[in-house]
């Protein structure tokens, strides 16, 4: 697949593309000093970022292959203050981009041209739990991690617990439709949000949902969790918090290979049980990690190692981890390891989670893809994806939610190498092709961002994006909030696009 | 995905044009590409948390030291703010996955900037002063130790605290109590082991710890004594130079670092360990920067905190019971410069009576940070902050932690809330139980 240019470098030529209402590509006009000092009124000199240094160290998040720098970032403590410098943005016409830890994986919180980044970070406090009726109300800067350490006194937690848990915040959750390993059973972050306070592109505050979870009427709140940030920015989230079990029990099978590792998965789901989490490490995922901060005993002989965790009533447990065993031994397993305490399930845990960062171990930069496929096809779209990156020279490692289908290889690269960089592209382009190909999506947790937008052909055609847009336009008619994801950039490149009218016509490599 | 802007005209491989980028290139470029930029180090640093800016983050400042090296990024100036506002805690070691030597890049990359400033402040020129001519040297620190210690008996602190600008007086506030006279005596040169002797440590004094924590540096003798080693304290020995790495001074800091080589590596034969009482200076003694040959190799693998070493070579002591609520605050050159976490509770925890109580930020920075407290009273207090709730709220008598700083910091940051517990180095409880049950050094 050919490489393209960057869209806010092309020129806008087409005068379709020229009326469109929110093209990010078009050259913008440098917004007034008075819009800095109106800015700086409303957050404080404290709150302002825009020397060159600050505009710099924010131009990427979990995704450094499209930095771009913004014109300022602001540091909001308050609904009132998003709401004021969102009505500042658009009287002076300037984009803005909301934005948590900046630990995201598509892009969705970069800046684009001519945007300012509204960083929630500051706005970072529980307002309130409820352990009877099991919801806590957060603003959007907490860190997932810290909201289920908060509530653990209560006997509870927030089951969406994506890798970068220790940092991501509840807000960026919210706005990817964040998953981890426990999705599985729990669910993904839509399954725990109940209500939602958003500001809405316009400057209005606006209130979505309820504590009760019921809904009556359009399910905004389904709407707005996972619209990566384009419908609003959301100051409150009403999340349900969940019982921890009374017993959990983690296994680690180990394999010589991923392959029957898959099909164990497989076998596993076939047989009834839902464990709450199936994870699959391959060798050079153990390696890297077993060399960092976050070693946990992993054999760095296997091939694969199989997480398998399950949870419930402890009376059930034995005949669930009797069934994965079978399952894993059905598949030719080396070993079956039991976590013998707390300490070392969360060290599996830990390691499983370190496992993106424990990679830059291999190369300065790492690409963390995302799709999914129906977890039938993991064998044979493992090979595949293998395939690529040897044909492409490049490093790959993989650790993923077989549970799922969710694969997440990981190609190790360096950014300083034009022609790498070009290849990790293309390959991560024919990961993505060979997924759909098989009846698979995207993205299953990372969202679409920017890294995946020129990709949403492949799934959806321009039929499919219509009702998109339409929705977007009833939130944020002139496509003034996080400007340039998710969806193709107008509707009118659809049609432009001749890739877009299906994938199936897209010639592959 | 479109690629992102590989700007033709401007290789990314090429270091910066001014002699800061250059030189971060050539120092610190290859380290910094560790860092994938996953984010994982953001909650662990209490900059971060204070600040919510990712500039003030261990990412952040790796990403501008990288941008500065490639040349993408021109000023400086920012980086040299936030390098010395980072605490250098190396809690986002601890988190790192990706193995990044962030303490070793801060102090390379401060030694950078201070090298290349153009503009000496005041208060640099007084710092440079303080830690070149005064800490080193124990006839100069014992002179101002003593001048403070005449301030506090005759009340002209307290005088000088009213009339002295807000900053400055805080300073004073901060100092501890001078200890008296008896306790800055110097220590025996030699001290035989009690019972069966069970081989030979060395034990590293410090610069500070003799002046203002003598006690725990006898007590440790004390202590290694009655577990059975005989304990030497060579007189070569001097400043670890630590604070001055710290401070972006790592030349003037090898030379301190070269001269302790030099009063340890002659004792090696025959020496079981290098033993020293403030975490600070153990972790700079084990890490050398800088430092070849097998003298200082010897040395640093020799060095262990006297926690670790009593822990790991099996303390055979009799304790006499302590019936005290202690919590244990981790200091960061401990926790996570060296790892080192359980040997101190594990000590604690074999004191008979003794109830270790946890509290919930063990492992975060006090805010002490060397002399940050002196250089960034407003940060550092915000940091500290977090903790003295969190020590409140766990309700010790006693609040033991390893490392002078974080013990002044402690009961300087307790003082002002108007708590009473005592603040204390866990030697010296082995010592106190230990004193009973022993037969007399």
């Amino acid at each position: 697949m050919s490489v393209e240019l960057p869209s806010h470098r092309s020129p806008s030529t087409s005068a379709v593309e020229a009326s469109a209402p929110a093209d990010p590509g078009a050259l913008r006009v440098a917004p007034s000093p008075a819009f800095f000092e109106r800015l700086r009124t409303i957050v404080g000199r404290e709150g302002l970022l825009a020397r060159e240094g600050e505009l710099f160290a924010y131009e990427c998040d979990g995704l450094t292959l499209t930095p771009k720098r913004p014109l300022a970032v602001v540091l909001p403590t308050s609904t009132e203050q998003v709401a004021a410098v969102v009505r500042a943005c658009r009287e002076h016409d300037v984009h803005f981009v909301p934005r948590g830890a900046g630990t995201g994986l598509s892009g969705g919180a970069h800046a684009t041209e001519g945007s300012i980044l509204i960083e929630c970070s500051r706005m970072n406090r529980i307002l309130e739990v409820d352990p009877a009726d099991r919801f806590a109300v957060v603003q959007p800067g907490v860190v997932n991690a810290e909201l289920s350490a908060a509530i653990r006194q209560h006997g509870l937690f927030y089951a969406p617990d994506p890798s970068s848990q220790q940092a991501c915040t509840i807000g960026g959750n919210v706005a990817e439709n964040s998953g981890g390993p426990h999705t599985l059973k729990y669910g993904t972050t839509t399954n725990h949000v109940l209500a939602l306070e958003v500001v809405l592109p316009d400057g209005r505050v606006q209130r979505f949902g309820n504590r009760l979870g019921e809904t009556s009427g359009f399910d905004w709140v389904g709407a707005i969790v996972g619209s990566e940030g384009t419908l609003g920015i959301v100051t409150e989230a009403t999340v349900r918090l969940t019982p921890i079990p009374a017993a959990i029990e983690t296994l680690l099978a180990i394999f010589d290979d991923v392959v029957p590792a898959c099909r164990a998965v497989g076998r596993v789901i076939r047989s009834g049980v839902v464990p709450a989490a199936m994870e699959i490490v391959d060798r050079r995922t153990i390696e890297a990690v077993e060399a960092s901060v976050y070693a946990a005993g992993l054999p760095t002989t296997a091939g694969a190692v199989l997480i398998v965790e399950l949870d419930g009533n402890p009376i059930g447990l034995p005949d669930e981890i009797a069934a994965i065993r079978a399952a894993c031994e059905a598949e030719g397993c080396q070993a079956i390891e039991v976590a013998r305490d707390e300490a070392e399930r969360l060290r599996f845990w830990r390691a499983r989670k370190g496992a993106f960062g424990a990679m830059g171990r291999l190369a300065p930069d790492l690409y963390v893809h995302d799709a999914v496929v129906p977890r039938v096809h993991l064998p044979a779209i493992l090979a595949k994806v293998g395939e690529i990156c040897d044909r492409h020279r490049l490093k790959l490692a993989n650790v993923f939610h077989a549970g799922d289908g969710n694969l997440h290889p990981n190609i190790c690269f360096d950014r300083r190498d034009p022609d790498e960089l070009a290849r990790v592209i293309a390959a991560g382009a024919e990961i993505l092709e060979a997924c759909v190909a098989v009846g698979g999506v995207i993205t299953g947790e990372h969202g679409v961002g920017v890294e995946k937008r020129d990709y949403m052909h492949l799934v959806f055609d321009a039929d499919d994006l219509e009702p998109m847009y339409r929705l977007r336009e009833t939130f944020n008619p002139d496509g003034v909030c996080n400007p340039g994801k998710l969806i193709p950039t107008t509707r009118f490149c659809v049609e432009a696009n001749p890739k877009a009218r299906g994938y199936g016509e897209v010639p592959i490599g | 995905m479109t690629p992102p802007p590989v700007d033709e005209e401007r290789p990314v491989e090429c270091p910066g044009s001014t002699p800061i980028a250059r030189a971060l290139h050539d120092e610190l470029y290859t380290s910094s590409l560790d860092c994938v930029h996953c984010g994982l180090c953001l909650t662990s640093c209490p900059t971060y948390r204070a600040t919510g800016r990712e500039t003030s983050s261990p990412r952040g400042r790796i990403y501008l030291m990288r941008g500065l090296a490639e040349g993408r990024l021109e000023d400086a100036s920012l980086l040299e703010e936030e390098a010395f506002l980072c605490l250098g805690c190396r809690a986002c070691e601890t988190a790192c996955p990706s193995g990044v030597h962030y303490g070793e890049m801060l102090e390379q990359a401060r030694t950078i900037v201070r090298e290349q400033a153009t503009d000496f402040s005041a208060a640099r020129t007084i710092e440079r002063f303080a830690l070149r001519r005064i800490v080193p040297r124990p006839g100069m620190l014992r002179l101002v130790v003593s001048l403070l210690a005449l301030a506090q008996r005759t009340g002209l602190d307290r005088l000088a605290a009213r009339l002295l600008p807000e900053r400055t007086a805080g300073m004073l506030a901060l100092a501890p109590t001078v200890p008296p006279e008896v306790e800055r005596r110097c220590m025996p040169a030699f001290t035989p082991a009690v019972g069966t002797r069970r081989g030979r440590v060395a034990l590293f004094e410090g610069c500070v710890m003799p002046e203002l924590f003598g006690r725990v540096n006898d007590a440790a003798r004390l202590v290694l004594s009655r577990a059975g080693w005989e304990v030497v304290v060579p007189e070569a020995q001097g400043c670890c130079g630590a604070l001055q790495a710290h401070a972006g001074d790592r030349g003037f800091a090898r030379g301190l670092a070269e001269r302790n080589v030099d009063a340890f590596a002659p004792l090696l034969e025959g020496l079981d360990a290098i033993v020293v009482t403030s975490a600070g200076c153990s972790a700079a003694l084990r890490e050398s920067p800088g430092l070849v040959g097998d003298g200082a190799r010897g040395v640093a693998t020799r060095v262990r905190d006297v926690l670790e070493f009593l822990d790991e070579t099996g303390a055979t002591l009799e304790l006499s019971p302590i019936p005290e609520r202690v919590c244990y605050d981790d200091p960061c050159h401990l926790v996570h410069a060296q790892g080192i976490a359980a040997a101190p509770r594990r000590l604690l925890q074999s004191i008979p009576g003794l109830e270790l109580v946890a509290h919930r930020q063990p492992e975060a920075c006090c805010g002490a940070a060397g002399i940050y407290n002196l250089t960034q009273p407003e940060m550092s207090a915000q940091v500290l902050a977090p903790k003295l709730d969190a020590l409140i709220e766990a309700a010790p008598s006693i609040v033991a932690t390893a490392n002078p700083g974080c013990a002044m910091q402690l009961a300087s940051g307790l003082a002002g809330r108007g708590v009473e517990a005592r603040v204390v180095h866990p030697i010296e409880l082995l010592e106190a139980a230990s004193r009973l049950a022993a037969p007399s050094a």
